[in-house]
């Protein structure tokens, strides 16, 4: 028979330890966890830290290019860059329908050792509970991420300025499409994957190509588009788009096309909009092309004085606004 | 990568070549003026989101007419639907937009969703179909909106469901015909000297619709009302020819109905769909949200097929309802009302909280207005 999580997981007695021992701890080993107390003790610089929080419940738990378990560590590690920080330490919380097999929530628990390993952060403390059956949709995870800042001045989405210059790591819509392909059994869409990867390294990079960076922010839910209207507002300023700047695979936009979707509208785990005065654009833009995760790096516009909206030219030459995402029946992708 | 077939009709040379040729019809035209109205919910998205609204000649005035069939939904029906909703044994499949829509007392399907209704939102007729297989103890009701785009297929859906032998499976026909609502709103406004500034002197033909239809069932436009009629495509490029091609029927004084989407719509339409849709429905009288009973404008199911109809199945009629308050949604359907001219508009009524149709649907003309028109 499949072995399966009981509830008696979830006790805080033996099987509880079994678990943690045999699953867990075997995959996430580090001499923080490893000490087993009630909480982590943690050696961190004197500086100002940055901490965030994300609870991740994306069905399918897998899919092309990453899974509920890269998401939690990538999500939670690029919401810590973005405030120009070194992620160091995680902690993980699960929480586990009944009857999900063992074998499963291996898989995931392997896929977020590996993507901490290569973002080079630690899980250091965790907790387990099992639900009744039908009370979860098989398992939700939530991470919180603590890192040290090193940015100064220290991004903000109220800090773009007339004049700056907006850059995005790679190509948009590739994660949000894939789920949704994925949900909905459109096999027609089967080269695009999810974009889920970790940004720590590539902000570092920026960081020291360009020094001061005004905004950083990863474009998840609700995309780019709703990220940029998040920034204008906060920063009261207009932010002008062009169109055919914003790198998009071709097979992401005959997907949303024939969707009906809007790409510049869809989830990204993996690329960050960053936005930094003119004369360093340059240097930003190369560096982030020097990552792995950023080789399709461009400049797609400019922050301009003016009401605070965005405003794209479009392929053939309109002008439209590009507002925000408006309350869309979406499925959960993240 | 995939090469996007559709890249070329959205080329900005051409489509720079295309409003040249577009200005120069219009300088000939008396006036050198054209408002001309679209009917697709598909044409007010492509015409706002590609940005061509903001390259049109000052001449040409974009009217986004009653083309999206949530927006067409008259409050009557909305009513009749919630009626149906959260009756014992009652699954309701829907288009995930009609959701939102709301009825009398600004009451929606989400609000009796969240009171346990059983409402399931679905992406094809298919969906209720497979809905009614796995709840034989339930009546599956499918919410049957759209065009004749759509109607097809619910036929279609029928007659596997009695193929299948699922008796559980009904629909609540709320079709509607594009051609005799074309037909009403040149009427009004030759009959109304007040509705004359908002005259229609050109139709831009839903290219989806026509698929279906072909050519014919247009061909009064220019014969009884002199008015241009061009099926166009979606790409900016299919867009500006149909333009060009009803601007220079103008200047010509020779009204016509005209292709200008070959490569989706044969001149016949499709015959085998539509005489599916026969088979299994007949035309009747419908309301049309803002404008009001239409004759001929609906489809209902044949007398043989009167077991399918959910209306008669949970003995549900059409309740007399009041008018939404302040809304002015039927004005913007005639094309009497530019959205940001009503003062709902933005403020009491957004995308977020919506007070009429036009707001609810994401192809909707307000709700395009909204989302792509800038602000000063």
């Amino acid at each position: 028979m499949e072995e399966c999580i009981l509830l008696d997981a979830g006790s805080g007695g033996r099987a509880s330890q079994r678990l943690i021992a045999d699953c867990f701890q075997r995959h996430f080993s580090n001499p923080y966890l490893d000490r087993m107390d009630d909480a982590a003790l943690l050696p961190l610089g004197a500086g100002r830290l940055a901490m965030s929080t994300d609870s991740y419940t994306v069905t399918p738990l897998f899919f092309p290019g990453g899974s509920i378990g890269t998401l939690a560590v990538h999500g939670t590690v690029n919401d810590v860059s973005m405030l120009g920080a070194r992620p160091r330490f995680l902690s993980c919380a699960f929480i586990i329908e009944e009857g999900l097999p063992l074998e499963t929530l291996e898989r995931v628990v392997r896929d977020m050792a590996e993507a901490a390993r290569a973002a080079d952060v630690r899980i250091v403390t965790g907790d387990t509970k099992v639900v009744q059956r039908g009370a979860c949709d098989r398992m939700f995870i939530n991470t919180t991420g603590i890192g040290e800042i090193v940015a100064d001045p220290v991004p903000s989405g109220s800090n773009a300025r007339p004049g700056d210059v907006v850059l995005v790591s790679g190509a948009l819509g590739d994660h949000g499409l894939t789920v949704m392909a994925q949900r909905e059994g459109l096999s027609f869409l089967s080269d695009v994957q999810s974009d889920s990867a970790p940004l720590n390294d590539m902000v570092g990079r920026i960081l020291n190509a360009a020094g001061e960076i005004h905004v950083l922010r990863d474009p998840t839910r609700g995309g780019l588009a709703t990220t940029l209207n998040e920034i204008a507002q906060q920063s009261g300023v207009g932010i002008e788009i062009e169109e055919n700047a914003i790198p998009i695979h071709e097979s992401v936009r005959s997907g949303c096309s024939f969707l009906g979707l809007d790409p510049l509208y869809l989830a990204n785990e993996g690329k960050c909009i960053c936005i930094l005065p003119e004369s360093a654009a340059e240097a930003a833009l190369a560096a982030m092309r020097e990552s792995p995760f950023g080789r399709e790096a461009a400049i797609i516009g400019r922050v301009e004085e003016g009401a605070p909206q965005v405003r794209l030219t479009t392929a053939i030459g309109g002008r439209r606004l590009l507002g925000m995402l408006e309350g869309a029946q979406l499925p959960r992708i993240c | 990568m995939n090469q996007n077939p559709f890249a070329g009709f959205a080329d900005p040379a051409l489509c720079r070549r295309l409003l040249a040729r577009l200005e120069q019809a219009l300088a000939g035209i008396p006036g050198g003026r054209m408002r001309f109205m679209e009917v697709c919910g598909t044409h007010t998205v492509s015409i706002f989101r590609s940005g061509l609204r903001s390259l049109l000649p000052e001449g040409v005035e974009h009217l986004s007419g009653p083309g999206c069939p949530v927006c067409v939904t008259h409050d009557a029906e909305v009513a009749a639907f919630l009626d149906m909703a959260g009756r014992d044994g009652v699954i309701l499949a829907t288009f995930g937009d009609l959701l939102r829509v709301p009825g009398p007392g600004g009451r929606s399907l989400k609000h009796a969703q969240a009171q346990g209704a059983r409402i399931e939102i679905v992406y094809s007729p298919l969906d209720a179909l497979a809905l009614a297989a796995a709840n034989p103890s339930d009546t599956v009701v499918f919410l049957a909106i759209g065009f004749e785009t759509t109607a097809p297929t619910v036929a279609a859906t029928l007659m596997l469901a009695d193929q299948r032998k699922l008796d559980n499976f009904c629909i609540f026909s709320l079709h509607k015909l594009v051609p005799p609502a074309l037909r009403a709103l040149l009427d009004e406004s030759r009959s109304d000297e007040s509705a004359s500034p908002c005259g229609i002197d050109a139709f831009l033909l839903p290219g989806h619709v026509s698929t279906i239809l072909g050519l014919e069932p247009y061909a009064f436009l220019p014969a009884e009302y002199r008015v241009p009629a061009v099926v166009g495509g979606f790409e900016p490029a299919d867009i500006l020819l149909a333009l060009c091609v009803m601007a220079e029927q103008l200047r010509d004084g020779a009204p016509a109905v005209v292709n200008a989407y070959p490569r989706a719509v044969g001149d016949a339409g499709n015959p085998r769909a539509r005489a599916l849709l026969e088979e299994y429905f007949m035309p009747a009288d419908a309301l049309w949200r803002g404008i009001g009973r239409i004759p001929r404008s609906g489809l209902a199911l044949r007398p043989a097929f009167s077991r399918r109809d959910a209306a008669l199945r949970l003995n549900v009629s059409l309740p007399e309802v009041p008018p939404l308050p302040g809304c002015r949604c039927g004005d913007v359907l005639r094309g009497r009302l530019a959205p940001p001219q009503c003062p709902l508009f933005g403020k009491a009524c957004t995308p977020a909280s919506p007070v009429g149709p036009c707001m609810v649907s994401t192809e909707g003309s307000c709700a395009a207005y909204f989302k792509y028109a800038l602000r000063a």
